[in-house]
């Protein structure tokens, strides 16, 4: 058989060509069944239940009385009155470590993991595509982190609805508004933090590209969130605190208010967006240009 | 992304550059950061049909070398072209066409070897996803891990994984297939199966590249050979081209060994070895029939006389050096 009919017959055995963005999507599947079915992975959803469960438990059993000063009071004094608070607690609690912890494990892993195990390889080889290879691992990183929030504000409402009262919700400016209008504020407040938990897994995928080693990796994000945080407490270098990666994931609290402090939340999703857009910049410049010798 | 959309349905696979090669490289070169010169400027010619064994110390570029030729390694300089396509720059569009296996198996352990190459077949984005499970299953039945498809790729013995990196590269009808040391680390017993395998695949009219530190696993099955040594080709031809580059030699056994020596010695042959019984030296281009008449005429009693080649282990040393001195 000559080379030439060998190629005919084999076009003929390898079935229909499937559209680009439907294979797209069969390889993003792919990525999220290895994201989502790792026991590590899921064991780090598991504790974003445990923690909010057991922090309205807490509460709870504390019955807070409010005014003690604390940075969180005027949530705590809310807590008492609507459970819908526990969720926004939570979220203020989980953002200082364990909610970017997560998506740093799963960002940092993204890359690192494959090169460190060889598989990259052989995505490469088939050929993925690098920059493909790359915009479903970072879809990946963003849909985990999504379900993330929405994990720890879905387990925060359960509790809170079962431990305390539930009914029209007073916000931080003191307007009540009804509990479904409450409701969609917990959404928009979930996915505004998703937002800034993507940006997180912008910086972690950068930071995969450059290592086999996706403990490194993790750590490094880990270490680039915590320092952000410390820098944005130092009140010598206020002036640069708009522009740290970790300043603007609390102001989720402007739709906490009436009217919603809307100048605030786009300072906040425009910060996420230009870090996530130099980041995955420097990503793709990274892994189009690598030797994979892993 | 929208560039790519043609190929795999596209151009015919008439070769650019050398006829009826399937792989062909030219000047191709690999200097890695560290300065280290891992591949010296290499012209490597497969020709389309053959069984290519690629042959080399460890550490003598081999891998480097495949590693360009699947876009994983940039070269430094010179070109390279996989079935008439220059790479990396068509690397969308050929490599589908060719299966690889590089350097060992590497899959995730947590998955079993059918998800796992369903995982690999996921990547392709040129394959359809309605008949994944039936290519899935024969590249399986292929390589003989039918019965271990569910199990975890952690459990799998070395053999097992090594098969199962065979069938991710034949997961597709391929023109072309790349097999780095696929008998690395395997006993006897795997290393037959894995030939038997390459036949098998060779048989259906592929091209095979298949990389081994050692001859003998591949020379029973190869057409074609190409010898690396500290980063540079070599030898490149056929078997029988490598076998004839053997200088013949003529070993004359006699019970005056140390008179004949004199006698080969004034006859103007290369090379005179002398032991117990037995005198060899280097033909040349002297007959045999012509050496054993002056030995007659010496009255050397000639108790025999044969012309022996060197087998293409000793070619094999001869090429890449003994022991240790694969450079660095």
């Amino acid at each position: 058989m000559s080379a030439a009919d060998a190629a005919v017959a084999a076009r003929a055995r390898a079935g229909r060509r499937p559209s680009a963005v439907a294979a797209w999507f069969r390889l993003l599947r792919s990525e999220l069944g290895l994201v989502f079915r790792r026991r590590r992975n899921q064991a780090l959803l598991a504790v974003l239940v445990v923690l909010p469960v057991t922090l309205g438990i807490v509460l709870r059993l504390s019955s807070p009385r409010g005014g003690d000063g604390g940075p969180n009071s005027s949530l705590l004094d809310q807590l008492a009155g609507n459970g819908i608070f526990l969720a926004f607690l939570a979220l203020t609690i989980l953002l200082t470590l364990v909610l970017p912890l997560v998506v740093a494990v799963v960002a940092g892993d993204s890359v690192a993991g494959e090169a460190g195990s060889g598989t990259i390889r052989y995505l490469l080889a088939v050929p993925a595509g690098r920059t493909r290879l790359l915009s479903v691992k970072y879809t990946a990183v963003v849909v985990f982190g999504l379900a993330a929030c929405i994990v720890v504000v879905g387990a925060a409402l359960a509790a809170g609805a079962a431990l305390f009262p539930v009914g029209p919700v007073t916000l931080l400016s003191g307007t009540t508004v009804p509990l479904s209008e409450g409701l969609l504020r917990v959404l928009f407040i979930t996915l505004y933090v998703a937002a800034g938990m993507a940006a997180l897994g912008a910086i972690g995928v950068a930071v995969s590209t450059l290592t086999e080693h996706s403990i490194g990796a993790i750590a490094t994000v880990l270490v680039i969130a915590v320092a952000s945080e410390v820098a944005d407490n130092v009140p010598q270098i206020s002036a640069a605190h708009p522009y740290l990666p970790t300043h603007w994931w609390l102001s989720f609290d402007a739709l906490l208010r009436s009217p919603i402090d809307t100048t605030t939340l786009l300072h906040g999703l425009l910060s996420f967006g230009v870090y996530a857009v130099i980041f995955l910049s420097l990503a793709w410049a990274r892994l189009t240009t690598a030797d994979i010798t892993s | 992304m929208s560039t790519d959309t043609e190929v795999a349905t596209g151009d015919p696979a008439a070769t650019a550059g050398a006829p009826g090669a399937a792989v062909t490289t030219s000047g191709l070169s690999k200097r890695y950061r560290g300065g280290q010169l891992a591949v010296d400027g290499i012209d490597m010619v497969v020709p389309a049909g053959s069984v290519y064994g690629f042959l080399g110390p460890n550490g003598s570029g081999k891998t480097t070398t495949i590693r360009m030729l699947v876009g994983l390694i940039h070269p430094t300089s010179g070109s390279l072209e996989l079935l008439g396509t220059a790479m990396p720059g068509g690397a969308v569009r050929v490599l589908p066409r060719v299966g690889s296996l590089i350097e060992g198996p590497a899959f995730y352990p947590q998955l079993s070897g059918q998800a796992n190459l369903a995982r690999v077949d996921a990547a392709d984005r040129t394959a359809d996803p309605a008949t994944a499970r039936a290519r899935i299953g024969s590249a399986l039945e292929r390589v003989g891990l039918l019965h271990a498809a569910g199990k975890r790729y952690r459990a799998y013995s070395l053999g097992m994984k090594q098969r199962l990196a065979i069938a991710a590269s034949l997961l597709r009808p391929r023109e072309l297939v790349i097999l780095d040391e696929p008998t690395n680390g395997l006993d006897p017993q795997g290393t037959r199966e894995v030939r038997g395998l390459i036949r098998s695949i060779a048989a259906g009219g592929v091209t095979v590249l298949v990389s081994s530190h050692l001859l003998a696993e591949v020379e029973q099955i190869c057409t074609d050979v190409g010898v690396m040594r500290t980063g540079q080709l070599v030898f490149q031809g056929t078997l029988e081209a490598l076998r004839a580059r053997g200088a013949r030699r003529i070993r004359i056994r006699t019970a005056l060994a140390g008179k004949a020596a004199e006698v080969l010695g004034t006859l103007g042959l290369a090379d005179v070895k002398e032991a117990a019984g037995e005198v060899s030296a280097q033909l040349g281009e002297r007959a045999p029939e012509e050496v054993c008449r002056e030995l007659v005429l010496a009255d050397i009693p000639v108790a025999g006389l044969d012309t022996p080649r060197p087998s293409l282990e000793d070619l094999f040393v001869e090429l890449t050096g003994e022991g240790f001195d694969v450079g660095g």
